[in-house]
């Protein structure tokens, strides 16, 4: 099957400051050379610290920045240069999902509008059937048909966050951009809709980049994971691949540092000292160096390529095969997940009556 | 409170409309007593100018000889001004001109000013620092004097007056409007009105102005004030309503030579320009505050 997305050598510079003429002197290195694959249907994380580029990614995606190199392929066609009109009927093929729910809902619409107004935009429906529509996208999302009339300050985060997916659902895209799509939601109400999306990709087939900072969130929904620092790729692999053999020395710390749902669980940490160096003026070589407890001097003078480790998983580190095993992390099986979680609702209820 | 106990089954037994914006401002508004205070005496006014024809009891620009600079009477109970004519027919008559003056040039104002502002506050770039160099330029001059200075290139007339007095009040609403733009229009509902395929046009009038507008309202009813005391000044200076067709302004200048003899001839138009500019202001500020996205109800 041939890929819905193709992502090669994607780079985008902001402009930090400029001189007295305008001209740009210093730029922010937000996103640097970032190259991926996505099927039809696949999700892809990407996942990273804040400021390592991620959502800036998922923007050039879509073509909501414009990249300052780089290349960008969907369904076959180039949309790297689209302009005007070309790139608002690529709309219709791609949406985003924001990451605050309080934000992202036009405050002076109502549900009707806010969902309608893409039908109409791209002529989808004919207005006689708009409403029908509109109920059916509600449905879709878990809400009701009696909500379309009420504005977004009515709504709870959860609640908004639906509507926020259901008016990118409404175009009927091929992907789906989940800007930390849960991130701002209550953990439980995040489970919901994390369902809530992968229940919708299973039945319409749609293909999600999910960006998200958070790794448990990301196994949960993700086939594949690509992990980014300052702006680059360091590694990506197959979502179970990447957690039991983690290659790249960021990718360990990342993973090091999930919270283990049990007391007292021998683990590994690997701690990390020091702050993600500025996007101004990036590290030369590896991007890592700075802060990477394995760090040579070839890492310091020369950027890593990406090197095929195994089937699907790459990473840019030069010392990938030097370095020991990470130690597989602690998984909590099913059955003990479902018993823990049984017993937290006895306790709920007992409390609670 | 009273609202709460109401709202609630009214909502539940009317669900044709729900709960907009627009609606809870408009109760905020009515919780505060200035405000309410200020929206009566305004509306007091509208209406007096608007039936003008029929309260008024004579024709305010015909003289009567006995009534010449008279003493408040039963008959005249404003007084008669210099010509004999009755001052509270003029009075009310000059709600006309003030009220008309001052909100057709602050439409004008708007006019100008929000597509302006919108372009600029949403292209940026040159076009935004040629537009913004010019309106500083303009505020740069004082409102009045740019207004006196372009009614008397304009020539003396009321709709020149209602002219200057716009243009000269536009710069306000560019820089409003293009402050407001940009403040919202890094919001995330702007993106996700891109993301859904709008064209810029549409982003800026559908998505980006109605959520500006509650500041404008508040800056266009201040402004309305400004503008009805512009017209009292370019009129008290000749530049506005010509004679003998009454104005507030016009009156008070004719006034002013008879302040010690004829006192109520300055008094009457001068409390009606006070009282019209204290209630748009008292409205104006209580639209503020109940505008304020911090307030929730």
């Amino acid at each position: 099957m041939s890929n819905l997305l193709e992502v090669r050598g994607l780079t985008k510079h902001f402009t930090a400051r400029t001189n007295w003429f305008g001209r740009p002197v210093s730029f922010v290195s937000a996103v640097d050379d970032v190259g991926f694959d996505l099927a039809h249907g696949e999700t892809l994380s990407l996942v990273g610290e804040s400021g390592c580029g991620k959502s800036t990614t998922g923007r050039l995606v879509l073509r909501l920045i414009d990249p300052t190199a780089g290349s960008i392929r969907f369904d076959g066609r180039d949309i790297t240069r689209l302009q005007g009109s070309a790139l608002r009927d690529l709309r219709r093929e791609m949406q985003l999902v924001f990451q605050d729910p309080y934000a992202s809902l036009n405050p002076r619409m109502t549900v009707y509008d806010i969902l309608a107004e893409p039908l109409m935009l791209h002529g989808l429906v004919p207005p006689a059937k708009r409403k029908a529509r509109v109920e059916e996208l509600l449905g879709l999302v878990g809400l009701r048909a009696s909500h379309a009339r009420r504005y977004p300050h009515e709504f709870s985060g959860g609640q908004r966050q639906r509507i926020g997916i259901a008016r990118a659902l409404a175009v009927e895209p091929h992907l789906i951009v989940c800007d930390e799509a849960v991130s701002a939601l209550d953990v439980s109400v995040q489970a919901q809709v994390l369902n809530l999306l992968k229940d919708l990709q299973a039945r319409l087939g749609i293909a999600m980049v999910f960006i998200a900072h958070d790794l448990a969130v990301v196994r949960h929904i993700s086939q594949r994971i690509a992990v980014m620092y300052l702006g680059r790729v360091v590694e990506i692999a197959p979502a179970a691949e990447l957690f039991a053999k983690p290659r790249h020395p960021y990718t360990r710390a990342l993973l090091s540092a999930i919270p283990v749902p049990r007391p007292n669980a021998a683990r590994q940490r690997m701690i990390l000292s020091g702050d993600v160096p500025s996007p101004i003026d990036p590290p030369a070589g590896c991007r890592f160096h700075t802060r990477c407890p394995f760090a040579v001097d070839l890492c310091r003078q020369k950027v890593p390529q990406m090197e095929q480790t195994a089937a699907g998983h790459s990473v840019a580190c030069h010392r990938w095969r030097e370095l020991p095993e990470a130690a597989p992390l602690p998984v909590e099986s099913a059955g003990e997940g479902a018993a823990r979680l049984a017993r937290l609702q006895a306790r709920f209820t007992e409390v609670s009556h | 409170m009273s609202e709460l106990a109401a709202s609630s089954p009214a909502a539940a037994k009317k669900p044709a409309r729900e709960d907009s914006p627009t609606r809870r401002a408009f109760r905020r508004l009515l919780r505060r007593k200035g405000a309410v205070v200020g929206l009566v005496v305004v509306l007091l006014f509208v209406c007096m100018a608007l039936l003008a024809d029929w309260i008024a009891p004579y024709n305010p620009t015909e003289a009567d000889w006995s009534a010449l600079r008279g003493e408040p009477t039963l008959e005249h109970p404003f007084g008669g001004d210099e010509l004999g004519r009755d001052v509270l027919s003029r009075v009310i008559y000059g709600a006309r001109a003030s009220l008309f003056a001052g909100v057709i040039s602050v439409l004008l104002a708007l006019a100008i000013g929000i597509p302006v502002g919108l372009l600029s506050g949403y292209a940026g770039g040159v076009v935004d620092g040629v537009i913004m160099r010019f309106t500083d330029a303009m505020l740069a001059v004082p409102f009045l004097i740019l207004a006196i200075a372009m009614a008397a290139f304009l020539g003396p007339s009321l709709a020149n007056a209602m002219i200057a007095i716009g243009v000269a009040a536009a710069p306000i609403f560019v820089r409003l409007t293009r402050a407001q733009v940009q403040s919202v229009k890094v919001e995330d509902y702007v993106e996700a009105a891109r993301a859904i395929g709008n064209s810029p046009a549409r982003i800026a009038f559908r998505h980006i102005l109605p959520n500006i507008w509650p500041a404008l309202m508040v800056q266009s009813t201040l402004t309305i004030a400004s503008a009805i005391i512009a017209e009292a000044s370019l009129s008290f200076l000749g530049l506005g309503q010509q004679p003998p067709e009454p104005s507030w302004g016009s009156m008070l200048n004719a006034a002013k030579d008879y302040m010690s003899d004829a006192p109520w001839m300055a008094i009457y138009p001068g409390l009606s320009i006070f009282l019209v500019v204290l209630s748009f202001n008292l409205l104006g500020d209580g639209l503020r505050d109940a505008l304020d996205p911090r307030h929730r109800d």
